[in-house]
């Protein structure tokens, strides 16, 4: 995916996301860290541009709910959560870069409802590369990309002082 | 990355670095405080032991709710209610602890390198919460964070730490950690309550309160350790009281927005004064409320060393 790539597969989910949810009404935004906060960003700007109107958007740091914790020897850095806006009744679209086994939603989804009880979940993500170990399934999807389990996707962004595209790294 | 290490022991094996590891992960920790539920899984299944020879309420409370914010099993442990009374060693009681598979002991003593002896002889992490005259650690790091936490940087910071330095574990803790940043420190006390040779450990020392205050961004009130009285470091609390007591009237020698620190039991209206421990410029509850944000994330950090 390139930049234009990128660009219209988030014009389309903003568009998806304010038709399933019949517009802004109760709505809210929580990228989870770091690159999920960015495409979180660029979707609230497009709804913004859509709707004319800003919706709460929150940032959400999952490492404290990952299921691999008290096996690592070496403890990731923290970084913090910051969702400044009361979840609770609201419908809340998680959005990450990339799907992958399915293990950081589940934790989101953990770390979410330890904030309130949101009346709705729902999932956005730019790559679905498949190789699920967990029932979770993506509401919006920006380009399912086939992948073998020892390829490697990177989602680079402008954000993080790059070029936007999706590479496939072989192994 | 990580801290690395198996023990929390003293800040004087720490890292610039190191230090600001821990308060950025403290800074996490401070949101989930803020919740309105204050829990997070990160340490299911870990059990902390709080081994506790010497009296504490606020640091014992204080690792405790930390630790069970991070959904660890905590077990209390103190001197009065268990074997320790029938002769057992520290040694033997730490095994016993160990042997119940706890993964972080938390230990206070009365005796300087008790963490260390007991570090060197169980395989589960050891956190120092104080031993002796020694260090306590985690104190000195929660202080760090409350000068952060106030916008202070620490290079040219300048720090007055006043009272009975000597006995004091607090200030040796905070010595070491702020001159390795860069900060500037002044021990002020009488010289009974001043050990010799300090100035090798980089800090200032000054007799006069007055003077030691002049110009300083954080004045740190260390507790007379009235329990001490017996050992005439001072001729009365009223002549200490009169000479080193933090007023109003002295706080304003500070600079302008210097802040008050105390790591507590306060001693009011001996070391200081009602109305300075109330005042806007004191931040000894922010210290209390910081000390759980720290601890937890030291706990986060310890947990996965030895994993």
């Amino acid at each position: 995916m390139d930049a234009g790539d990128i660009a219209r597969a988030v014009t389309r989910i903003a568009h998806e996301i304010l038709e399933r949810n019949k517009g802004i009404q109760d709505l809210a935004l929580v990228g989870i860290r770091t690159g999920g906060v960015h495409l979180a960003h660029r979707l609230v700007r497009r709804i913004h541009d859509i709707e004319g109107t800003q919706i709460p958007i929150g940032e959400l740091d999952i490492t404290l709910y990952r299921d691999d914790l008290s096996l690592r020897k070496d403890q990731p850095i923290l970084r913090t959560t910051s969702v400044p806006f009361k979840i609770s009744d609201l419908k809340v679209v998680l959005v990450d870069d990339v799907l992958f086994t399915g293990r950081t939603i589940r934790a989101a989804m953990d770390g979410l409802i330890d904030l309130g009880r949101p009346a709705e979940i729902q999932l956005a993500v730019l790559v679905d590369r498949g190789h699920r170990q967990l029932p979770i399934k993506a509401n919006y999807i920006g380009k399912n990309i086939p992948t073998s389990r020892d390829e490697a996707i990177e989602v680079h962004l402008e954000e993080n002082g790059e070029e936007d595209r999706v590479v496939i790294l072989r192994a | 990355m990580g801290l690395k290490r198996k023990d929390l022991l003293s800040l004087t094996n720490l890292s610039a670095a190191d230090i600001a590891l821990i308060l950025d992960t403290a800074d996490s920790f401070k949101e989930v405080s803020g919740r309105e539920i204050k829990k997070v899984p990160a340490l299911r299944g870990k059990t902390v032991v709080n081994l506790f020879f010497e009296p504490s309420t606020r640091t014992r409370t204080s690792f405790e709710l930390a630790a069970k914010r991070l959904s660890a099993d905590v077990i209390n442990f103190s001197p009065s209610s268990s074997s320790v009374v029938k002769g057992e060693t520290l040694l033997d009681t730490a095994r016993n602890i160990e042997a119940m598979q706890a993964d972080i002991i938390v230990l206070r003593h009365s005796s300087a390198g008790a963490a260390e002896t007991l570090a060197r002889g169980v395989k589960s992490s050891v956190i120092n919460a104080g031993d002796g005259w020694h260090e306590h650690p985690t104190q000195a790091l929660l202080d760090l964070y409350t000068i952060r936490s106030r916008g202070m940087g620490f290079a040219g910071l300048k720090v007055a730490i006043v009272g009975d330095v000597a006995h004091s574990r607090v200030a040796r803790s905070n010595i070491f950690a702020l001159t390795k940043l860069g900060a500037e420190v002044r021990v002020v006390g009488p010289p009974t309550m001043i050990p010799l040779h300090i100035n090798q450990l980089g800090a200032q020392v000054y007799y006069n309160l007055d003077e030691g205050l002049r110009g300083v961004h954080v004045i740190m009130m260390l507790r007379l350790q009235l329990e001490r009285q017996g050992r005439a470091l001072f001729p009365t609390i009223r002549e200490y009281a009169r000479q080193y007591g933090l007023t109003s009237e002295r706080v304003k020698l500070a600079e302008p927005g210097a802040i008050v620190m105390h790591p507590g039991p306060i001693n009011r209206g001996v070391e200081i004064a009602p109305d300075v421990a109330d005042s806007l410029s004191s931040v000894i509850l922010d210290q209390v409320a910081n000390g759980v944000a720290v601890r937890m994330g030291i706990l986060y950090l310890m947990s996965g060393a030895n994993a």
